[in-house]
């Protein structure tokens, strides 16, 4: 488990370093996804050990996001002040982006699913 | 909460507030609390153990009136386990990617289209309703990765942590309803679902994604990586159209 922890760390930290020095818009964990994506497709795939640790630490992913979350706190007065159209933009936003994407995808996959 | 308190566990509140003991064992506890709910409505959408999360312990905070800094020194630990948990994402993502692809002129297209609409009817409705400038800039982003959409944020002028903010709210709306709108879209396909949880509410719906089908996880795994890189080079564009 630990071997499978220092990989994933060396990957973000392996991306961090890229794009603090290229200055790049892309998050230092995205750009070590792609790195490990590519080293997977290197390699033939992961072992046992990266496979389970990674599923262990996906399936409690959900949690990872309740601190950041947690930061609704933080900016209450402006969320008051901007109430309603907060409260129609996001909800209206999102539930078109939901079905835009899902409706293109299911077309455009079947499409060609054959070729 | 502190005048209610007898002295004796005034101090003992007082130090626990400096410790990261407290903010990190409320959040697993809490977390451990709502998946038992969870699992007890039998895994509805409105139950999402992270949603369920982040409302009881924002609630704690305001009505015990601890700052979030205080409670950040414990959370951050669970905070920093986000970075390796995004890059354990290539794991599922190699497991599809010869579909991902075989698929890949489909997956720009639906993305960006999905990109585009989650952008402009944020920020045109906003602005519709009488938003300040900077709040709709901030509004742009949401559909976006937290750390690229307070970049992007940043760079237009808007509040990052503002954006931060509506990234959550997003990502906790999009996590709810993101199985019932696609049944209502007859949207069945699992790379479907996953791009397009990805594109409109990334991780948060990408976690609720991945609970279901491991596929679904992939392709919004996917999803939340390129619509950081299509939002980014298409809100300037945007905002100049619309004029904000």
């Amino acid at each position: 488990m630990v071997r499978a922890i220092m990989i994933l760390l060396l990957c973000q930290l392996a991306g961090t370093v890229v794009q603090e020095g290229a200055g790049l818009p892309i998050p230092g964990p995205v750009m070590g996804l792609v790195l490990l994506l590519g080293i997977l497709a290197w390699r033939g795939g992961p072992d046992d050990e990266l496979r389970d640790t990674a599923n262990g630490f996906l399936k409690y992913l959900g949690l990872l996001f309740v601190p950041a979350g947690v930061g609704v706190v933080t900016e209450l007065h402006e969320l008051r002040a901007n109430a309603l159209a907060i409260l129609i933009a996001i909800p209206v936003s999102t539930i078109l982006a939901i079905a835009v994407t899902g409706i293109l995808m299911q077309r455009l996959s079947r499409g060609n699913a054959d070729a | 909460m502190h005048k209610l308190l007898p002295l004796p566990f005034f101090h003992v509140w007082a130090y626990l507030q400096t410790q990261p003991l407290l903010g990190l064992t409320a959040t697993v506890c809490t977390w451990e609390l709502a998946s038992l709910l969870d699992a007890r409505a039998g895994h509805k959408a409105v139950t999402n153990p992270t949603v369920l999360s982040i409302i009881f312990l924002a609630a704690a905070l305001l009505i015990t009136r601890t700052p979030y800094s205080a409670y950040f020194t414990g959370a951050q630990y669970v905070h920093f386990l986000l970075g390796p948990a995004t890059v354990a994402l290539a794991i599922p993502m190699y497991a599809n990617l010869s579909a991902i692809k075989r698929h890949f002129a489909a997956i720009i297209i639906s993305l960006g289209a999905g990109s585009i609409a989650a952008a402009s009817s944020a920020m045109l409705i906003a602005k519709a309703l009488g938003a300040p400038a900077q709040v709709v800039v901030s509004l742009g982003p949401k559909s976006v990765t937290t750390p690229i959409a307070m970049g992007i944020a940043q760079n237009l002028g808007g509040q990052p942590p503002l954006t931060a903010v509506f990234v959550m709210l997003t990502g906790m709306f999009g996590t709810i309803v993101c199985t019932g709108v696609l049944r209502l879209a007859r949207v069945s396909d699992w790379r479907a679902q996953g791009l397009a949880a990805g594109t409109a509410a990334h991780g948060l719906a990408t976690a609720h994604m991945l609970r279901l089908n491991q596929t679904a996880g992939a392709f919004g795994g996917l999803a939340i990586g390129l619509n950081g890189i299509v939002t980014s080079l298409i809100l300037p564009l945007l905002v100049r159209l619309f004029g904000i």
